[in-house]
């Protein structure tokens, strides 16, 4: 039973990485830029749920709308204020670009916030429930099921919606999209808000149960590059899968190896998929 | 057919009139000075040797590539300012090179989104009235772009640029990789929208194909109009070749 518990709470936090990495895939499947900060971009939403909750005693209910709504805006701005203009630079400029973003949004935080580890409180949404011998902690389901249902619906947004053909319409070819009156520009700088607005509703969520600090966004761009790089380039179905795989993956080496290893394992699984299946576990050829 | 002839009553209303045009790529100038014209309902045939600039004239009517220098008038209007967005709205409608769709999304959301600024019942009108010319693909609406063959991707981009029911459409070698057939099938197409009064600029490596569904012909070598002619002309053969190389 001790396994199933763990796998479980594999796949709720596997949700929340499928999340903020179907941002992270959005972004790079629409306009072949890496943004080095998207795990910066997740820390930041997490202290926004720290901020709401200590200062205004507001829950999830609103922190996570919240986060949601100021990653929009960040997404956009970082957009136009600078991803638009590295973008027609070098590739280097392009890394660089993102990279010193995610430098000075660690810093501002460490800055304000100190380096202390922070968290909310354990049972924010209750006490821990048992079911047929598992432990459901509802901060941790909520979270999970919340992520799953999003990516989801970012999915059906992508593919059944008429601005989601815009969107990869733009992503698969820009002239051929302005040629049928589609200008790129707006569908780009959705896409970045889109795309970090799955880390706002992600940090929101994974703040519930993960200890905050403003160097947790390492490893969380870690995870996501490796659920990007199995999921397939600009694949939500792909990140959804490696994300929900992945969580497992660390779930289980933390139980069987110790907590302690658990990045060194996604890392070198990361390494193993780049090897064996540089398009990805999904990805086509 | 001879210049005009079956084009009515739009013969002679001057559509696209394109004025000592420059453009090019960065530093590197590609045209040096185009001057043509194509008037209402005409079908206008533009050949000329790899590299001669054809592809980056239309990219240039349609708005992609910046114009150096020169002057496009479409329907009397001038396109200076218009990028490829407003150029299609006034009708002035690209079909690029090599079939290219979106393969990601079903035929008919290819479509759709061809027609996507347009109110939802014209746009499924529109989208009707397209797939008319291609039953093959009209049988195909559910798939995927990205499923169909290089014949059937080809139709699929003609249709697009017809939902924007264009007032001159320019096609970019639309035969290019199709067998012989498919080929006639889809200038077949350019023949029906002469007949109801749509202009179309038409490159083409298949010399006798394009003509033989022409009014007229320009050529163009080292980014020069170097032959404007009548289709109907005899020994354009000839006259193309010496055109070509400069004899
Ligand atoms: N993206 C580009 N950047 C720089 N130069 C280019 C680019 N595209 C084309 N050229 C150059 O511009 C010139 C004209 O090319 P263009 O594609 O317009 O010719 P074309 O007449 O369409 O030829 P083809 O029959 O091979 O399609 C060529 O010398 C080509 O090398
Ligand atoms: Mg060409």
């Amino acid at each position: 039973m001790i396994l199933g518990q763990v796998v479980l709470n594999g796949f709720l936090v596997g949700a929340v990485y499928a999340l903020f990495s179907s941002g992270l895939t959005l972004i790079w499947g629409m306009m072949n830029v890496v943004n080095f900060a998207h795990g910066d971009f997740v820390m930041i939403a997490m202290y926004v749920a720290f901020v709401v909750f200590t200062a205004l005693h507001l829950g999830p209910a609103v922190f996570v709308p919240l986060a949601a709504v100021l990653l929009f805006l960040l997404g956009v701005l970082v957009y136009f204020s600078l991803v638009r203009h590295v973008m027609r630079g070098p590739m280097l400029a392009q890394i660089l670009g993102t990279f010193g973003l995610a430098l000075v949004l660690r810093y501002a935080t460490l800055w304000v916030f100190s380096a202390n580890f922070v968290s909310l409180p354990d049972n924010l949404l209750g006490p821990v429930v048992t079911v047929a011998g598992l432990r459901l902690e509802p901060s941790r389901v909520v979270a999970g099921l919340a992520a799953l249902t999003l990516t989801i619906g970012l999915h059906l947004l992508l593919t059944r919606t008429a601005l989601g053909s815009r969107l990869l319409a733009v992503a698969e070819d820009r002239n051929a999209a302005m040629l049928v009156g589609i200008r790129p520009d707006p569908m780009q700088a959705l896409a970045w808000g889109i795309g970090a607005a799955c880390t706002g509703v992600a940090g929101a969520l994974i703040a519930l149960f993960f200890y905050i600090s403003p160097t947790v966004g390492e490893s969380l761009a870690l995870i996501a590059f490796v659920v990007v790089c199995l999921g397939g380039f600009g694949s939500v179905p792909g990140a959804l899968v490696a994300g929900l795989l992945i969580g497992v993956i660390e779930s289980l080496s933390a139980f069987w190896i110790g907590p302690a290893n658990k990045d060194v394992v996604v890392f070198i699984l990361f390494l193993a998929v780049l090897w064996f299946r540089p398009q990805g576990l999904l990805g086509k050829a | 057919m001879t210049e005009g002839s079956a084009a009515g009553a739009h013969a002679d209303k001057e559509l696209l009139a394109v004025h000592a045009l420059e453009a090019g790529y960065g530093k590197i100038g590609v045209l040096h000075g185009v001057t043509l014209r194509v008037a209402a309902g005409e079908v206008v045939a533009l050949l000329g040797p790899n590299g001669a600039g054809k592809t980056t004239l239309l990219r240039t009517l349609s708005g992609l590539l910046p114009r150096t220098a020169g002057e496009v008038r479409f329907d009397g209007r001038d396109m200076r300012d218009a990028g490829p967005r407003e150029a299609a709205r006034a009708g002035l409608v690209h079909v690029v090179e090599g079939h290219r769709v979106f393969t990601q999304i079903s035929v008919n959301d290819n479509l759709l989104l061809a027609g996507y600024d347009l109110p939802r019942g014209e746009r499924a009108a529109r989208v009707d009235e397209a797939l008319s010319f291609f039953p093959e693909i009209a049988a195909k609406r559910l798939d995927r772009g990205g499923a169909l063959s290089g014949g059937q991707q080809q139709m699929l981009a003609v249709a697009q640029g017809l939902v924007r029911r264009p007032r001159l459409l320019m096609l970019d070698e639309p035969s290019a990789g199709l067998s012989p057939v498919l080929v006639d099938r889809v200038l077949d197409v350019v023949t029906r929208l002469r007949a109801q009064g749509t202009a179309v600029l038409l490159v083409e490596q298949l010399i006798d194909k394009a003509l033989a569904v022409s009014d007229r012909v320009y050529a163009l070598a080292q980014g020069q109009v170097v032959l404007s002619a009548s289709a109907a002309e005899t020994d354009l053969h000839h006259r193309l070749e010496r055109a070509y190389f400069g004899a």
